[in-house]
Order: structure tokens, then C-alpha cells, then sequence
């Protein structure tokens, strides 16, 4: 059982915050997205792209267990650092759970001060992506 | 040849760069290095002091009053015009409109020529254009049902001017093409391509936002239409800038904007423009920017434009070699004749990846298709990484990038 939302976010801002500077945090959202889980190439199409990001994003959502799994890629690395980021805090988590979510942390560890302008809105697009999949399979979810 | 331009610089960089405040402060806690000058300029303390003076001293509207304010505000507005047609040599002041950039400039003709089109009539684009100078022509067409056609490139990133000369006809009512295209730094040949459209009658539209920091068009000389800058290129203020129009054409395209100081006379049934330039000048002008933007011209000529472009091309020469050290980094753009513009992507990394570390260095560089698409889809690539280069940077700015780029890379591979 993954934990809540909640104590993820907090481990994420706690990790952030153990950097020095900001070169060692990219380092970090490098690494991170070079071990992203890579999205099905069958779904890397304009279907699943994240309007908005200026390098390009795609984001895949599957529902099993009642649970919403995100898969994702971009052509630029520290956009994929920033989606397993945003994977990490949402994905295996219940419909319900992600849009009740608050998304506080990503203010917490300070991305979007040291992220471009465009970067700060494709996160936003992002972030509102994973927000709208929850509302589409919050109706699917069965009742246990 | 192994020039080492460190030890003669044909400008005293450490002077100038004292004329601008900006460039010593930090970013990122690391001194900033400024290297998005194809974006904009930075200003001089000349060009901020004109304009807090004129808010301090003389703020008032202009072309209207009879008060003193008034008077001096207008007396040093028309002189910035005509420090501007001075530079670019046009042959009469009225022929300098004064707008609000390179962008608004080209729309007023675009829009004028809208009354001048008819169905068939082609129009020429070249493929290194900004998007500024493709989107209006397409609106224009659409409304008019000309037809817009493009003038290929070529993989060094230079016009193909062979296929531009075989599309070429009477039926071609105009070329636009930039001087300088701002992706990729190409020269153009534009007095080969304002003598061929010449040739069958077609008017030429030169956007000369990236050249003019670089080099002093002669619009007389090149026997242009039209030219259109930026004054933020040029060290002047955002929001302002030229159409420069042969008398001719500006007599013929129809306003752009009605309003105040456009007119001669109005009634409801009847209204009468007013001359040039103010027939394109509708409404209350930004009067500081112009007026700064004077003060701009004035700060580079005291530095001198043929020193300013020399040194700026050993800065070129200087960065393209150390850039090309770094394995794996390719340069778009390789023409002969080229302004101080490296545009570069290396294999198998983003631009934004590249551009995002830079910037926790304090180096600025612009990523992304720089407003200029069809050249990126031309490459096939999402973008590149863009240093610019101005007379007030230096080789050990040069030396941090290319450190920067090998960082970065080392990073992200």
C-alpha cells in the first residue's frame, strides 16, 4: 500500500530541501527524469500531449485497482524530471484522492521560482492534466 | 591562423560596460552574463537619463499645445526623428514613422497594402523570417486572396537565391525578407533582392530589427521601400520604433489607425488626413521612447558603428570556434556573411535543458524556435540554444558560456 498523498509530498519537499543550491536540485530532477517510467510508445500522440509545456509532454493515465497509474515522457530531460516529480506524488493513488490532493509542495520546494516562465505554465498544464484524468475515472471507480 | 583577439580588442569594453547599470548585477547569485541580445538590448545610463529627464522636466503632449512644455516635448520629439532618418539616411523626415516596433510597423503596411491587393497577385516571403513578418502577410492574403510564397533555404541557412530568382515575375507585388535573420544570424543579400523585385515592379519590405545593431542600413542606398526596426535593439526603449516608407508608398497605403493627430479636418460627414509622417501616427505617440530612442542612436554613434561590428565579429569568430571544442555540439546557421549570432543545439539534448542550467549559472542565452518555426521544421528540430552577442560583452563571457555548455552537458548526457 503506497502511502497517502500527503506524507509523499512532504518526503519530496524534505529530499528538496537537503540540497545546498539549485544546481545540485536540477542535478537531482535530472536523475529523476532519466529514471522516469517511460509511457507506452503507443500513447506518445497528440492524444496524451500536454498542451501548454513548450518542450513536448505527453501523460498517459490507466485505472487498475481503482487506482489511477500515470505513465510519461518529454523530449527534454528536466521536463521528464519534473513529471516523475509529479508521478511520484499522484500516481497509484485513488481517483478521489488526487483531486481532493492540495498541490502546495510544488510552492514548498520552490520549482516554479527557478523554473522558466514557460516551464512554471507547462507544469501548471501538467498538473491540471493529472486533475482532469482523476475527474474522467473518478466515475469508473467501483465500489468496493 | 590562431588570432588571439583577448589582446586587442578594438573597443574599450570595461568603459562601456560601466555605461550600462545592469550588467553588474548578479543572477543566481553569479555575475550576470547577458547573451539574449538578439531579444534586446540592454540600455545605457544615456537612454534611461532621457527618459527621466523628459518625465522630470518637460512631460507633456505633443503636436498640440501652445504651452512651453509642449513646445519643448514636441521640439525634442521631431529631433529624435530626425536623428533616426539621419542614421538611416532616408531621404526626408516625414518618411520616418514613428511606431511602436518592428512588429506594429510591419502590420501598418501589411495592412495598407490590403487596399492594393487583388486576387493572384503573389507575394514573396523568405524562410528565415520572424514570425511577425509571415503572420500579417498571411492575414492580408486571406482577406485579399493574394497569394504568399515562400523563398527557399538552404542548409548553411541562407536564401536559395537561385529559386527566388525563378519565382520572381510581374506578378509579384512584393518581397519582405529580414536584413538579419534573428534565428540564425544570415545576412541576406537584399540589395540583389530589392533590384530583382525592382526589376518587375514589386516593392521590397526589409525588417531590419536584427541588423540594425550591427550595421547602418543606407535606405537611400539600398533603394528600399520600406525598412522597419525596433528601437530595444538598439539599446533604445521597448515599444517604439520604424517605418521608414518611401514617400511614394506611404502616399498611397491607407491609415492604419484613426484618431487624434491623424487628421487634417473632421466632420461626421467628411474627414481629410493629415500628411505624412502623422497620418500614421494616430493618438498620443510614446513620446519618451522616441525621444530615447534618439538618445540610443547617439550613444552607439559616439562608440561608432563600424567599431562596434568589428568588434562584435571577433567576438562571433572568438565563440564559434570555442563552441565547436564541445563534442557533439552543432551550429545552425553557417553562412559567410553572418552578425553575432550562434544558434546551436547539441546531439541528442533539448535547448530547453541547456538554456534552463545556463541560467542557474547566470548565463542568459534564448531557447526555443526563437518566433521562427518553419526554420526549426526546416532543421527538424524543436529549437536551439541562441547566444547573442553585443558590443558590451566580452571573451570572458564567451569563455563562461562555452564552460556553461560543457557543464550542462556534462549534466544532462
Amino acid at each position: 500500500m503506497l502511502a497517502p498523498i500527503k506524507d509523499i509530498q512532504d518526503e519530496i519537499v524534505e529530499e528538496f530541501a537537503f540540497f545546498e543550491d539549485w544546481m545540485q536540485r536540477y542535478e537531482h530532477m535530472i536523475s529523476l527524469g532519466k529514471s522516469l517510467p517511460l509511457i507506452d510508445p503507443e500513447f506518445k500522440n497528440e492524444d496524451h500531449i500536454i498542451k501548454g509545456c513548450q518542450s513536448k509532454v505527453w501523460v498517459h493515465a490507466a485505472l487498475e485497482d481503482n487506482k489511477l497509474v500515470f505513465t510519461a515522457d518529454s523530449d527534454a530531460i528536466i521536463t521528464k524530471g519534473i513529471i516523475a516529480i509529479l508521478i511520484r506524488a499522484f500516481s497509484n493513488q485513488k481517483p478521489m484522492d488526487i483531486l481532493d490532493a492540495s498541490t502546495d509542495f510544488i510552492d514548498e520546494i520552490g520549482l516554479k521560482e527557478h523554473l522558466s516562465a514557460t516551464r512554471a505554465n507547462g507544469l501548471v498544464s501538467m498538473i491540471k492534466q493529472i486533475k482532469l484524468y482523476a475527474v474522467a475515472y473518478q466515475t469508473q471507480v467501483k465500489d468496493a | 591562423m590562431d588570432l588571439n583577439y583577448k589582446n586587442m580588442p578594438t573597443l574599450d569594453v570595461a568603459a562601456i560596460r560601466k555605461d550600462f547599470p545592469i550588467l553588474s548585477r548578479k543572477v543566481h547569485g553569479q555575475d550576470l552574463v547577458y547573451l539574449d541580445n538578439a531579444a534586446t538590448s540592454q540600455t545605457p545610463l544615456a537612454v534611461i537619463e532621457a527618459i527621466t529627464h523628459y518625465y522630470s522636466y518637460y512631460n507633456a503632449n505633443i503636436h498640440r499645445g501652445v504651452h512651453s512644455l509642449s513646445q519643448e516635448a514636441t521640439d525634442a520629439y521631431e529631433q529624435a526623428r530626425i536623428k533616426v532618418q539621419k542614421h538611416f539616411n532616408a531621404a526626408h523626415a516625414y518618411e520616418v514613422i514613428l511606431t511602436a516596433g518592428t512588429t506594429h510597423s510591419i502590420n501598418i503596411v501589411a495592412s495598407g497594402f490590403e487596399a492594393l491587393l487583388k486576387a493572384g497577385d503573389e507575394l514573396l516571403v523568405s524562410a528565415l523570417e520572424h514570425h511577425s513578418n509571415i503572420v500579417p502577410w498571411q492575414m492580408a492574403a486571406e482577406k485579399t486572396g493574394a497569394v504568399l510564397k515562400v523563398i527557399p533555404m538552404l542548409i548553411d541557412g541562407t536564401l536559395d537565391m537561385a529559386a527566388f530568382h525563378a519565382m520572381i515575375s510581374p506578378a509579384t507585388k512584393l518581397v519582405f525578407c529580414n536584413h538579419v535573420s534573428n534565428a540564425l544570424g544570415t545576412v541576406n543579400p537584399i540589395k540583389e533582392i530589392i533590384g530583382a523585385a525592382h526589376a518587375v515592379g514589386a516593392a521590397v519590405l526589409i525588417d531590419g530589427a536584427q541588423a540594425a545593431p550591427h550595421i547602418q542600413a543606407d535606405v537611400q542606398a539600398l533603394d528600399v521601400d520600406f525598412y522597419v526596426v525596433s528601437a530595444h535593439k538598439i539599446c533604445g526603449p521597448t515599444g517604439v520604433g520604424m517605418l521608414y516608407g518611401k514617400e511614394k508608398w506611404l502616399e498611397k497605403l491607407p491609415p492604419y489607425q484613426g484618431g487624434g493627430e491623424m487628421i487634417a479636418t473632421v466632420s461626421f460627414e467628411k474627414t481629410t488626413y493629415a500628411g505624412l509622417p502623422h497620418k500614421f501616427e494616430a493618438g498620443t505617440p510614446n513620446i519618451s521612447g522616441g525621444i530615447a530612442f534618439g538618445a540610443a542612436l547617439d550613444y552607439m554613434h559616439g562608440i561608432g558603428f563600424d567599431k562596434i561590428a568589428a568588434y562584435e565579429q571577433e567576438l562571433l569568430v572568438y565563440a564559434t570556434k570555442a563552441l565547436l571544442g564541445i563534442e557533439g555540439l552543432e551550429i545552425y546557421g553557417t553562412a559567410a556573411e553572418k552578425t553575432a549570432v550562434v544558434s546551436f543545439n547539441i546531439k541528442g539534448l533539448h535547448p530547453y535543458d541547456i538554456g534552463s542550467i545556463l541560467d542557474q549559472m547566470g548565463i542568459a542565452v534564448r531557447t526555443g524556435h526563437h518566433c521562427a518555426q518553419p526554420i526549426m521544421d526546416y532543421y527538424s528540430i524543436p529549437g536551439t540554444v541562441r547566444a547573442s552577442f553585443s558590443f558590451y560583452n566580452t571573451f570572458e563571457e564567451i569563455d563562461r558560456l562555452v564552460a556553461g555548455v560543457q557543464k550542462a552537458k556534462d549534466m544532462l548526457c
